[in-house]
This record gives structure tokens, sequence and C-alpha cells, in this order.
């Protein structure tokens, strides 16, 4: 049995058949092509393929595709600001927060949640939301002072 | 990695219907928040025909305070208890624990009812039912039952949860005298790290006490020699360290990737002293506030 679903990512509407057994992340990357969210530990330890439901992250190798029927789905694509870099972006790039790359997309949208949630977050606050996004070039450090720079 | 077996997915709007689907289908599985799901189903651990997302049943994610009873619907996510005002004055044992649950975006989507469904030995919310003696209410389409926490948990990965049945929520009655507690998880990193011992304490006011220990057995264990020895006693330095002293004699952990059995009993005892001061110490209105990590 394959489900028709519709919904929104990063704001356009799409409609797509999927199987059961279809994992969020594979339908994004594979089939409509979304890149951002990547596949590294595959078992939501790592946060390298998170995604934004309904402005929440979540892990989307642990999210079947048929979960996001008519939901809002954002990807780090989706949080530039009209075409140009959000403000937390451009701070992580005035850090050199990231090296390679690959931890950025849960970094950006772990921390774009937080900020949505609590505009003035504690250092404390901010280790909290980046937890389980594992990155192994620049340490954490210029992360979070990125984020506290912005919000100080 | 590809989940290989193919399954139906369903998402109804009532329960009727789930038991609609369990007569339907031969190996029906029901998805709430699938962080323990999907890798289950990525495995091969299960092998279902068909997927059922409760998602699309309002009445499992309420939280409810009546009369005593804290009600928490089987679809309620970590995040909404840490946010929940009813959880924050009725059981804030439950927001310390849920905080300390793996990371957020595990957080945002992962319930404390599959938590307990998956049944791990090392599952954070386990020894926090267990020392409330919550119930465990499960529907099937001829009735609804409520199975004590200390009889849910029937070994590594295996509940008392039978076929044809469904998690509707945790049921908590709670104590009305007045009560201290803490949560304690001992693992090596913050974010999406298993605990290497977790531990509840609860002081009452009438001097009795509730610890409870998850990780260091197949299944929580509530350690009732400590209880009764700490009974009655008010001024716990004193008792202290007769009571650590008990920690040998009420756990066997086991050595495995995470954490040697003699750091795992070493740790335990070191935490039944922090544990028990926290909770003491909130027992008498004092600090530390609910939510602080107390490791």
């Amino acid at each position: 049995m394959k489900n028709e679903i519709k919904f929104l990512l990063n704001g356009e509407q799409v409609i797509i058949e999927v199987a059961g057994n279809e994992v969020l992340l594979e339908m994004l990357r594979e089939r409509i092509g979304v890149k951002s969210p990547k596949c590294g530990c595959d078992k939501g330890d790592c946060g390298t393929c998170t995604v934004m439901i309904n402005g929440k992250t979540v892990r989307s190798c642990l999210v079947l595709a048929a979960e996001v029927d008519g939901a809002e789905v954002t990807t780090l694509e989706g949080v530039m600001d009209g075409g140009d870099l959000s403000p937390l972006q451009k701070s992580f790039l005035e850090h050199n927060s990231f090296q390679c790359g690959f931890c950025a997309p849960g970094v950006i949208l772990s921390t774009t949640e937080l900020l949505n949630k609590n505009p003035h977050p504690s250092k404390e606050q901010i280790k909290e939301a980046i937890a389980g996004n594992l990155c192994r070039c620049t340490g954490y450090t210029p992360i979070i002072d990125a984020v506290t720079d912005l919000v100080k | 990695m590809a989940i290989v077996n193919n399954f139906d997915y369903v998402k109804p709007k009532s329960l009727k219907s789930v038991f609609r689907l369990f007569k339907q289908y031969k190996n029906p599985i029901i998805l709430a928040g699938g962080t323990d799901l999907l890798d289950m189903l990525k495995s091969g651990a299960v092998v279902p025909d068909v997927v059922i997302d409760i998602k699309g049943l309002n009445v499992l994610k309420r939280i409810t305070y009546k009369d005593g009873v804290l009600f928490i619907g089987a679809c309620v996510t970590y995040t909404e208890l840490i946010e929940s005002k009813i959880i924050k004055k009725r059981c804030p044992i439950i927001l310390e624990m849920a905080k300390q649950v793996a990371s957020m975006g595990v957080r945002n989507r992962g319930t404390m009812a599959g938590n307990i469904c998956s049944a791990v030995p090392c599952a954070d919310s386990s020894p926090v039912l267990l020392a409330y003696n919550a119930d465990i209410v499960v529907k099937s389409s001829s009735g609804e039952r409520s199975i004590p926490a200390e009889d849910w948990f029937v070994g590594s990965r295996k509940t008392a949860l039978k076929k044809g049945e469904v998690v509707r929520g945790i049921s908590i009655k709670l104590e009305e005298q007045p009560q201290g507690a803490s949560f304690l998880k001992l693992g090596r990193y913050e974010g999406e790290d298993l605990a290497q011992v977790n531990l509840v304490v609860i002081a009452l006011k009438d001097k009795t006490y509730r610890v409870v220990y998850g990780s260091v057995a197949p299944v929580p264990l509530r350690a009732r020699k400590i209880e009764s020895f700490l009974k009655g006693h008010d001024f716990y330095k004193a008792v202290l360290k007769e009571a650590v002293a008990l920690v040998e004699s009420e756990i066997k952990p086991i050595s495995d990737v995470r954490a040697s059995k003699e750091y795992r009993l070493h740790m335990a005892k070191v935490m039944l002293e922090i544990g028990l001061e926290a909770a003491i110490n909130r027992l008498s209105g004092k600090k530390p506030v609910y939510g602080t990590k107390l490791l």
C-alpha cells in the first residue's frame, strides 16, 4: 500500500506518493533532492539529519515519510531570510563556527528553534539545545560563542 | 539504512479503528514518537505488516490532573512534559527526568509511553514510574485494564502488554503529603547518551522513602532494603553510611560497552548520597530547584 501525502516543504507544497517503509530523510534527499539533512549515524544520535516539523526539530532518520502528511517541514534551505543568511547564520559565519559543515544543518536548526522559543537563552540553555548534534571539527566553543554573541 | 521490510502505514482517528486494524492485520505495531521504533524497524528487530500511527488520536495527547491523579496520555512527548504547567506544579520530578532524556530533537518526538513500551533497561522513565507506583492504562477491544509499573516490566525489552492491547496513558496517584524527590542519571556525555545508572529517590513527610534504580538490571529495581532501613529516620546523615552499604545487596549491575559493573556499583552509592540529600532538601522547600542537574 502506498500513501499519497501532501505537505509544505520550506513553504512550497509537495504532493508525493510514499511507501509505508520510506524514511523521511530518504524521501527528502533521494526523491526530492533536498540535501542539507544528511545521514550520519542513522539512529538519532548525531543530529546531522535534523529537520523541523511544524517548527520543532526532529531527527528525520527516525520519522517515516508518511508521518509528515499535512505538516510543515523546514530544512536548512528554508531558514534563509529572503534569499539572505539569517542573523544567526551570519553570526556562525563570523565566528567560523563550522569547518567541514556536516553538523551545521542540525546545529543551525536546533539553535533556530531555541531562539524562536527563547530569544535570550543562557549559555546552559544553548548547550542543552545543541546537545546531540555531534561536531568533530571546532569543538563547540565557536558554535556557542556565535549564539551567545547574537543574543547578548 | 533503509527499512527492508515493507508494511502498510495507517493513521486512524479513533481507538475503535485501531482495534479494527488489530483484527485486519497479522502483525501490527503501534507508532507514537518513533524514536525507538524506527531503529527497530531498520535493524529488523520488529517486522510488522502494518504500522499504526496513533498521533491522530487527540484523546491520547492530554496531560490532566484531577482528584489527586495525574494522567499522561500515550502521545505526550518529552518536550510537552517539560513545558507542562501541570507537571511542574504536581510532579516536577517528571520534568527533571524528561530534561535529561536524549536531545531536543528526540524529546520533540519521543513519548514516555513509548519509552516504557520499548522497556530497555536504561530507560529514564521507568524508575520514576516505579517510585510513584504509577499504573499503565491499556485498552483492548474488550475493555481497559491498569497494570502497576512494577508488574509492567517483565524483562529487558519485555512488558506485560498483550497482543491486541494499546497503551492509553500513564496514571499516577500522587501522594497527598509533602514530598521531595530527585532524579539522577549517570552518562558519559550530554545529549543522546544512555544511562549507565539512573536513580529516583522520594522522601515523604511521614519519614518513609522510595528508592528505585534503573539500568542496573533487566528491569528497574525498587531498593526495598534501603527503603525499610531509612524508614523513620529524618536526619539522614547519621544513617547515610549504612544505607549506602546496602546498595551492594540491592543491585547487581553488569559490565557492558557503556560501563563496568564496578564503576556502576560505585557510582550507584555516590548517587544515593546525592539523591537523598536533594530529595530531603526539597522536602523542606530548599534548593536545588527541580530540573537542576544533580550529577
